[in-house]
């Protein structure tokens, strides 16, 4: 564990024009923290401020200069402690001076590791950057950075510099500005150094990767363009989603006082036949069965293993085709990176010639890859280029997958035109949306870009290890609101929509919007012409309004259920609501209708009759979850036509669809779909 | 009943998203294919791609083969009647002439596709003459009405389930236009009212008659003739209905194809733009990873479904746990509970909406912006009338100014950021290729994107870019390895044709497996052509000189496995210093070290881990003692 562990000193720019700042700056670094308490909790990190009032640190106490530099806290393994550090920083009272922070930052680690632990010493720089660095005593600026850059490189260490501007840290001079980012730049340069510019608090919560996730690579091998042709390429993920995190499932039935309780929750899984509960099968006498329609192919893993697709490890070029036919909508998952071995020149030359090739004249590389021995498929994919303008950074190709013919549904779709003229907006209406997509701008030129992925973390994850550190203090606690700067993620700027609120209204008053009044009774009308599972809910209410309302008009309470509309009376008594009795009483009478209609029928005269009862009933007994009422009834008059030479009411009513209630309409019932629906039929004389 | 084992221990509230891959059973649908097969059908040919024709009666059931055997690979619970009219014999539950219902064993009329019956329809034709026959049903002089009798039967079989969570629908394929063109008179009129009606009763029943026409290109099928009535078009509708006559049999068959399926929705959504203004949407999964159907548990003896019971066991007390327990985090050495109210709470993010946040031009969504696949949206006037106004002014601007809009979409599995693509309707001969609309791309956070490409950043040397030539070489390159015509969802997924090659084959008891060819596969030909070759060599000697073959050999043995290849050979040599039998005899083999033991288990490529003892009783095992 411990040999995996990372070391981060954070230097912290403090003075007073970075105090708007702190706040994110401070949310940022205890999210650092507490992900590391949870993931790496091996991990080590320090505390360097600048720009303070006082100054406390090692080399000044050495060899002099170094002031207005604290270090708030030595590099040691993450604890509580630190979350609440970096939780209240101290605001500053003089302009930093980063380089001098940087030095400082570099001594603590050179003195703590020395030159062990390379690549795994990190520094993370936050600063506007705004002021001037002391001018050194030899040489310029510049080559006191050169000199920086050099040892930072034999010690392996690692920097990022999340440089703050716009709204956050008001105005400076920009010649000082643009003499700092220089400086900082040639640190990206010449070392493993990141320079992030942020202008939005929220880009600042997203400019540093606050879990340390150890990159693993998919595939190492050949990137094969022909059999003759093979560049030695490593392929990692560029995007993976960052779950949840999967919590574990807390059992609270050990006694308070068994200090030992571990409270975990086991799974147990148990594999019975369907139709005999009562006994387990155990996993040797289990074989796996697959789909096929309706049937289930057993089919042991051995057998299977000998039969199934099995491709060989490779990755190989299918040909290259223009990008615009590789619709940005047909990417199908996250995204891979193809990088050329590290080190070897002639990969990186091939992969950059081809990126650079491609890139100009607008083709992507259609590739097949399987990326292990034993993988049960293969993947077709883009692979688009990414030309790096760092000259640090070799060209490498991003991966896209792409789909087969059976992950694309051709839905067809109306064309826009063939819509009615009322549908079509008309000039003014065109224009008004220009200007809206126009204006309404998260690019402004000039302006960083709003909301960029690369710089925006997810606000579900931050609420939850914000709550989480919370919980840890006060188990009680409730989920606080969502706070002012994640609301921008889910929320339109306020802010822009003021900017623009003349275009807005002028959109906004182009375009009329209604809600459709016919809905209510178009939507009612659609259910018995095409009803979906939605609309059934719907329909729930519709019903059980109408007798309502019936009920209201006529005035006069139903009590039993008569000859002239046995339908009705049924409904008004179901949905009487004055006693629970009524229900019941309704499906008695009911039933006992029905049984007198069809017993009295001659030659069928009362059948129609006696199916819009049953109908009615059934409906009724769906809504009143009284599904196996009706199925019991349905079976034992079918049974009765049968023993008094009946049956022809039963074949009428299995042209007229009437099923028994299967499960999926009542979950009470005990009856499953194919049941319900053959249960008529079945009864009726085949006709072959 | 299907469980993946793999997905036991995945978390409740992974993705909910993830069931609508998978259709389910509640929206399924039921198809009757009413396929003519009058002379007609056997005598009208279209030219297919290879100078073959091909009759429209093939055409007809090649389209219904095809649909099966998407609908098995898309795990559906769609049930499908395959019916042909106008035919010398006749099977149907009413007796009518002329209607013969095509079914297998073990299978109901209207039911799910069996491996046989996709077996049998596929081979349909090489017998339907001899078993079922073809001639006209509608003749003058006979009462007979093989289209009525048609309509009869189909609507009969779809009188299972309830229309209230099934789709009906017929699919009636023919090639003529004027079904009662060889009668005159009152009888004409007669039969065609009878008909009309029938139709009409069916449609009154919640069934749906669809029409897919076969037609030649000097033969137009004239749709006003008889059968607008009969599907009830009109007007607009009608110049709507009427696809662009092919050229290509290939076009027909896609355009048939297309509108076979049925457009399903995923979600409605109220897409808020900004002041109040909202319009509304529907979504729909054009894009999905067909996967292969999850693994059913049998009983080995008896090949009877298992049903899998989860239980809960707290592991102090060994009692059941109910499933809404408590979730905990282990942080600072302690448990922090959360209760589901809680994490449902935090993850809350204006639920269900989908909100503009604003717009950007197109070259700030790159091409790593992906985590899934992308979802279509397509307005809708049903609740909000002036919907589809306003999405098509913003679409015309959008696809105007190369913009997209960013969006929040508070979807409850996980609130995301998403970059609404327009695209615009794009037609080819075989009808629509990208409906109008846009598209739904999931952005990532920062927390998704890693940045990879840093991690090797040289520390000293400067990464080489590659220089013009180079380039200018690399382009010659592409140019000669060119996909023209690249569709992107060209290629069968290999491994999903196999998969059920497999189980139709095991269904049906049959020794051999069909090859199943990978398409997926490069050219090999196409790429040692002298051309192509001749590319690739220059391409080689501007990148590497003349030392390619060394490059790719130093690079194949990297240090790691020179390392263990010299201590594979180390321990080889090693090996040799020891009379292992004797020591084994002897039992002397505890004396010697751990190091020395696994001298013979690498010389003899064993696995070397475990215990000391472990490593002795493997050896003791190999040597046979």
């Amino acid at each position: 564990m411990a040999r995996n562990k990372d070391a981060t000193v954070l230097l912290i720019d403090v003075g007073p024009s970075m105090h708007r700042a702190l706040p994110q700056i401070e949310k940022l670094c205890s999210m650092l923290v507490e992900k590391k308490l949870i993931y790496s909790k091996y991990d080590e990190v320090g505390v360097v401020l600048f720009g303070t009032e006082g100054t406390e640190n090692d080399l000044t106490r050495e060899v002099g200069g170094y002031d207005h530099i604290v270090v708030l806290q030595n590099i040691k393994v993450v604890d509580e402690h630190l979350v609440e550090t970096v939780q209240q920083l101290p605001r500053g009272t003089h302009n930093g001076d980063f380089l001098d922070a940087v030095i400082v930052g570099m001594d603590m680690l050179i003195k703590k590791y020395g030159e062990t632990n390379k690549g795994k010493k990190r520094l993370c720089l936050f600063t506007n950057a705004h002021f001037p660095t002391k001018p050194p005593q030899e040489g310029t600026r510049e080559d006191q950075v050169i000199t920086i850059s050099g040892h930072m490189n034999t010690q392996g260490m690692r920097m990022e510099s999340i440089v703050i501007r716009g709204e956050l840290t008001g105005e400076a001079k920009k010649s000082i500005m643009d003499e700092n980012d220089h400086l900082l730049d040639i640190f990206s340069k010449r070392t493993c150094a990141k320079l992030v510019h942020v202008e939005s608090p929220i880009s600042l919560l997203g400019a540093l990767k606050t879990r340390k996730i150890s990159p693993v690579t998919i595939f190492r091998g050949d990137l094969e363009l022909s059999p003759k042709l093979k560049i030695l390429v490593w392929v990692y993920k560029k995007t993976s989603e960052e779950k949840f995190p999967t919590l574990k499932k807390y059992s609270d039935k050990a006694p308070p006082t068994d200090k030992f309780a571990t409270h975990e929750v086991e799974v147990d899984i148990q594999y019975k036949i369907a139709e005999d509960p009562s006994n387990v099968v155990p996993p040797e006498e289990r074989i796996k069965g697959y789909r096929y329609g309706p049937q289930v192919i057993p089919i042991s893993s051995a057998e299977w293993d000998a039969v199934k697709f099995k491709p060989e490890k490779s990755v190989k070029l299918l040909g290259f085709a223009d990008a615009q036919n590789i619709m940005r909508h047909y990417y199908m998952k996250d995204v891979n990176i193809f990088i050329a071995e590290p080190g070897n020149k002639g990969s990186i030359l091939a992969v950059s010639a081809l990126a650079r090739a491609m890139k100009d004249k607008n083709k992507v590389a259609i590739v097949r890859c399987v990326w292990r021995q034993g993988q049960a498929n293969v993947v077709v994919g883009a692979l688009t280029p990414n030309v790096s303008d760092n000259d640090n950074i070799p060209d490498s190709f991003y991966f896209n997958v792409l789909p087969f013919t059976e992950d694309v549904r051709e839905f067809q779709f109306p064309s826009f035109n063939n819509f009615p003229a009322s549908w079509q907006p008309n000039e003014l209406q065109q224009e008004a949306a220009d200007d809206f997509v126009r204006m309404f701008d998260l690019a402004p030129s000039g302006k960083q870009e709003v909301l960029p992925p690369d710089l925006t973390p997810n606000p579900v994850l931050e609420r939850f290890y914000r709550y989480l550190e919370l919980k840890s203090r006060d188990p009680d606690t409730a989920v606080p609101p969502i706070d002012e700067t994640l609301r921008k993620i889910s929320e339109p700027d306020k802010e822009l929509i003021a900017e623009n609120k003349s275009v807005i209204d002028a959109f906004r008053s182009c375009f009329e919007l209604k809600e459709n009044p016919k809905l209510k009774k178009s939507s009612r009308r659609l259910l018995k012409e095409k009803p979906s599972v939605s609309d059934y809910r719907e329909d729930h209410m519709d019903i059980s309004d109408q007798p309502n309302s019936n009920e209201h008009t006529s005035g006069i309470k139903v009590t039993k259920i008569g000859d002239s509309a046995p339908v009705q009376d049924f409904e008004a008594m179901m949905s009487r609501r004055d006693s629970p009795e009524w229900v019941g009483k309704a499906i008695k009478d009911m039933k006992n209708k029905i049984h007198d209609l069809v017993e009295d029928s001659h030659e069928g005269d009362n059948y129609p009759k006696a199916l819009e009862c049953l109908v009615a009933l059934r409906k009724g007994c769906i809504l009143e979850q009284e599904p196996n009422q009706f199925n019991d009834f349905l079976r034992s008059l079918c049974k009765f036509c049968q023993e008094k030479y009946l049956s022809s009411f039963c074949e009428f009513l299995a042209t007229k669809e009437l099923t028994l209630i299967p499960k999926t309409e009542a979950i009470d019932s005990e009856v499953t779909d194919a049941e319900a629906r053959s249960f008529l039929i079945k009864s009726e004389p085949k006709l072959e | 009943m299907e469980l993946d084992p793999d997905d036991l221990f995945r978390d409740d509230e992974d993705d909910p998203d993830n069931e609508l891959y998978q259709e389910r059973e509640s929206t399924k649908e039921l198809v009757v294919y009413l396929v003519d097969a009058s002379p007609k059908m056997f005598s009208n040919t279209t030219p297919a791609g290879d100078g073959e024709e091909e009759t429209h009666f093939h055409v007809a059931v090649s389209c219904i083969s095809e649909s099966l055997r998407k609908q098995i690979i898309n795990a559906s619970y769609d049930e499908v009647a395959i019916c042909f009219f106008n035919t010398r014999e006749k099977r149907n539950l009413q007796d009518l002439n002329g209607v013969y219902v095509f079914n297998v064993a073990e299978r109901d009329y209207l039911d799910r596709p069996t491996a046989r019956l996709i077996k049998e329809i596929g081979n349909v034709e090489e017998s339907f003459m001899s078993k079922i026959g073809s001639q006209y049903g509608i003749t003058s002089g006979s009462r007979e009405n093989s289209l009525y009798n048609a309509l009869w039967v189909a609507q009969a079989l779809l009188r299972k389930g309830s229309t209230r969570t099934v789709d009906k629908r017929v699919l009636l394929f023919t090639n003529e236009d004027d079904p009662f063109g060889s009668i005159k008179g009152i009888t004409k009129t007669d039969m065609m009212r009878t008909t009309l009606q029938r139709a009409k009763d069916a449609q009154d029943l919640g069934i749906s008659i669809e029409l897919l026409p076969l037609c030649r290109p000097d033969d137009d099928f004239n749709v006003s003739t008889f059968y607008s009535d009969l599907v009830g078009l009109s007007g607009d509708e009608l110049a709507q209905f009427m696809p662009t006559v092919g050229e290509k049999l290939e076009d027909m068959k896609d355009q048939l194809r297309k509108r076979m399926y049925k457009k399903r929705i995923v979600r409605k959504i109220t897409f808020s733009i900004a002041n109040g203004i909202s319009i509304q949407l529907s979504s729909y999964a054009l894009i999905r990873p067909t996967l292969p159907g999850a693994i059913t548990w049998l009983d080995s003896v008896s090949n009877r479904r298992l049903k899998a019971e989860r239980s809960f066991v707290c592991a102090d007390t060994g009692a059941l746990v109910q499933e809404s327990v408590k979730r905990c985090q282990p942080y600072k050495n302690e448990n922090i509970k959360f209760s589901v109210e809680e994490l449902s709470e935090i993850k809350k993010f204006s639920t269900g909406q989908l909100r503009l946040l604003g717009f950007k031009p197109l070259n700030c969504l790159k091409e790593f912006h992906n985590l899934r696949p992308s979802t279509f949206v397509f307005p809708s006037d049903q609740e909000l009338i002036g919907s589809t106004c306003v999405f098509i002014a913003l679409h015309k601007s959008m696809l105007r100014l190369k913009r997209f809009a960013v969006a929040f979409y508070g979807s409850p599995s996980r609130p995301q950021l998403v970059a609404l693509v327009a695209q615009e309707e794009i037609i080819s001969a075989g009808g629509q290729v990208e409906p109008p609309g846009m598209h739904m791309i999931y952005l990532p956070y920062s927390d998704d994107i890693r940045h990879t490409e840093e991690l090797h950043k040289g520390s000293n040397v400067a990464a080489p870019h590659a220089s013009d030539d180079q380039i200018r070489q690399a382009a010659n390159l592409i140019n000669r390895l060119d996909l023209k015509d690249f569709s992107v969802f060209q290629f069968a997924n290999p491994a999903l044709q196999r998969h059920y090659a497999v189980l139709q084959a095991l269904a049906l008891d049959e020794d051999d497996i069909p090859e199943i060819k990978d398409e997926t596969l490069p050219d090999e030909e196409g790429m040692s052509r002298p051309g192509v070759v001749k590319v690739i060599e220059e391409f080689k000697l501007s990148v590497y000189g003349d030392n390619y073959d060394e490059e790719s050999a130093v690079g194949n043995a990297s240090e790691t496995t020179k390392k263990r290849k010299a201590a594979v050979e180390n321990a080889v040599k090693e090996n040799a210093n020891y009379d292992w039998a004797d020591l084994a005899d002897n039992g002397k083999l505890k004396d010697l070290t751990v190091v020395q033991l696994k001298y013979y288990l690498i010389a003899n490529n064993l696995p070397v881990t475990g215990k000391k003892e472990a490593l002795i009783s493997r050896i003791l095992t190999h040597m046979g003692k």
